[in-house]
This record gives C-alpha cells, structure tokens and sequence, in this order.
C-alpha cells in the first residue's frame, strides 16, 4: 500500500524541465535570472529549442556556465555576451537590432505604411462620386417618372 | 501612372521568386551554424594531455604561434563520425606545411587511448577535455569539429567529419585557400 501511495505521489509530480538537480544555484534570486537567460538562449544541438529545455549534453554545459558567470557576479548582459562572442548572434533567439537584422525589424513597418498608403489611395479615387445629379440626368428621370 | 502600376505583379515574382531560388541553392545548408571564431584567435585556454598518451596538451597561445597552417580536430572515442573521418585526418597530418593538434572532448583517460591505439595517433598534440567546458570556448555545436588556424588567426571551421566527396571538396578547398595565403 505504502508503494502504491508512493507511485501516485510520483506521478502528481509536475513537470520538470531538464535544468537537473544539482545544476540548480542555491539563491533563487540568480536561478530565476539563469532561467530567464537560458529560456532566450538557442541550444546549437537541436536549433529551435531553448538550452533551459534541451537535454544535448552541450546545453548542460552552456547552463552551468550561465550560473557560473551569474554567481561570479556578471550582468546578464555581460553573460549574453560572452555566449555571442562564442557562438555569434545565432544563439539568441531575439536577434539584436545591427546591420544584417535591420529588415527583419523595420521591415514589417515599411510593408504596414506602403499598405496605407496604398489602401489610402485607393479608397479615395472610389469615394469621388459626383454629389449633384446634371441637368440631362435630372430631365431623364422626371420622363420616367412621368411614364408611370 | 496606371502603367507603372501594371509592372507591380512582375516585381513582385521577381522578388519572391528570387527568395525562393536562393532557398533550393543545394549548397545552402540552413542548419549550418555560423562560426564566430572565424577572423579571431583561438580561444587561450589551455589543456593538459591525455594522461596515459601524455605528450603535449592543447594551449591557444601555443596554437597561435605554430608556423604554417594548424588544424584543431575535435575528437572523441564514443563519436563514430570521429572514427570514420580518421582517415583523413591522418593522411592530413601527413601534408607538408600542416599540423594536427587533437581535441579530446568528454572523453574518458582509457577510452582515448584505445582509441588512439587501434586506429593511430595522428596528432601533434592533444588536450584532453574529460569535462567538456573547452567545448563553449570553441564554441563546438557537436563532434567532430576542425578549425582551420593561421597565423594566429582562426580561418575556418567544418562541422561534422570530414567524409565523403562533399565534405572533403568543401574542406580541402578552404585548407588550399588558407595555405596559398
């Protein structure tokens, strides 16, 4: 009964991501900010995936390196940027605004105005539609009208 | 006016289609993960030999000031790829001008030797990394990897090992790039 019991509680256990025991700091102020930093961070293994949840033995090292820089007391820019000087921009996941990246970010604003602008032009030309009926127009409708 | 408009459609195609033209380019590999080490010297830190191989280890400055071209292969006992690039890294440790530095990543001291015994010791040098941290300085994304050094100057990284027709044209066109340099 008592394993039972025990095989239950496991399995109400929540889910854990594969930061492991023993990787994890004692100040649970800098394991927050090792969290956040390694949730931006791209694991070089399996690309699309974070280091904080990848299992590739590399991304374990990338994480205990994170924690080793934050208790050594670096900024988390400081600790960015010691990731990009080895890997380069691709590690991170939110590209930095710099030359090569300047259409990905303005990008979407030039396509937004040129769009207005063009709808803006559009619906203008449509909307000019002459307030006043001309004279022939008015004298064709008053036969019509008589007709009935 | 209207006329100008009726040229929109082409430039468009013109601008996806270039788009997707560069996409199917099958010499582009989309996985394939920029160097950042490419135009600066290699990382510094310094490793010991292989305990039972003993020889030199692995040093960045060392590395820096060797004469002629240095290629630093990173190896392992339990990567099968290693294995089967050996090949080509012996006959390139055999070239004039060349010199094969080893690095042993999350290797074991025994596993290393084996290896080394059954398949030969290609290397000038290696520095043994039972832990693996040197792997973020290089910044390695698996094994193998070579760097192509020059000059103290870090000129070219391959990923993945050096087999089959592809690879080696890709490699030994830059290794013959760098040499001529």
């Amino acid at each position: 009964m008592k394993h039972v019991f025990l095989v239950l509680l496991l399995l109400c256990a929540p889910p854990v991501f594969s930061v492991e025991p023993d990787e994890i700091l004692d100040d649970p102020v800098l394991e927050q900010r090792a969290r956040d930093i390694s949730a931006n961070v791209r694991c070089v293994v399996c690309q699309n995936e974070p280091i904080d949840s990848s299992n590739a033995s590399i991304a374990r090292d990338m994480r205990i390196l994170i924690r080793e820089r934050l208790v050594a007391g670096d900024s988390d820019a400081a600790v960015y940027s010691f990731l990009v000087d080895r890997y380069g921009t691709y590690v991170l996941f939110k590209p930095p605004f710099q030359g090569a990246t300047i259409g990905l970010w303005i990008g979407p604003f030039v396509i937004l105005a040129l769009g207005s602008i063009g709808a803006y032009v559009a619906f203008r030309r449509h909307t000019v539609v002459p307030t006043k009926l001309s004279d022939q127009e008015e004298a064709k409708i008053s036969d019509l009208l008589d007709d009935t | 006016m209207k006329r100008v408009w009726a040229f929109l459609p082409l430039v468009v195609v013109a601008i996806l289609g270039g788009f997707l033209f560069w996409g199917l380019n099958p010499d582009r590999d989309p996985n394939a993960i920029p160097s950042a080490l490419v135009g600066k010297p290699p990382p510094t830190a310094s490793l010991g030999p292989i305990p039972s191989i003993g020889g030199d280890g692995l040093n960045g400055d060392v590395v820096a000031e060797m004469d002629g071209v240095v290629l630093v292969n990173v190896f392992a006992s339990w990567c099968l790829p290693c294995r089967a690039e050996h090949g080509t890294i012996t006959s390139l440790s055999k070239m004039a001008g060349v010199t094969v530095v080893g690095l042993n990543y999350r290797d074991t001291d025994s596993a290393a030797a084996a290896f080394l015994e059954e398949l030969g010791n290609p290397y000038a040098a290696i520095g043994f990394d039972p832990a693996g941290m040197s792997g973020i300085d290089w910044g390695i994304s698996g094994v193998p990897e070579t760097f192509i050094i020059k000059d103290g100057t870090v000129r070219f990284r391959f990923a993945g090992p050096i087999v089959g027709d592809g690879a080696k044209k890709i490699f030994f066109s830059e290794l013959g790039e760098v040499q001529v340099q």
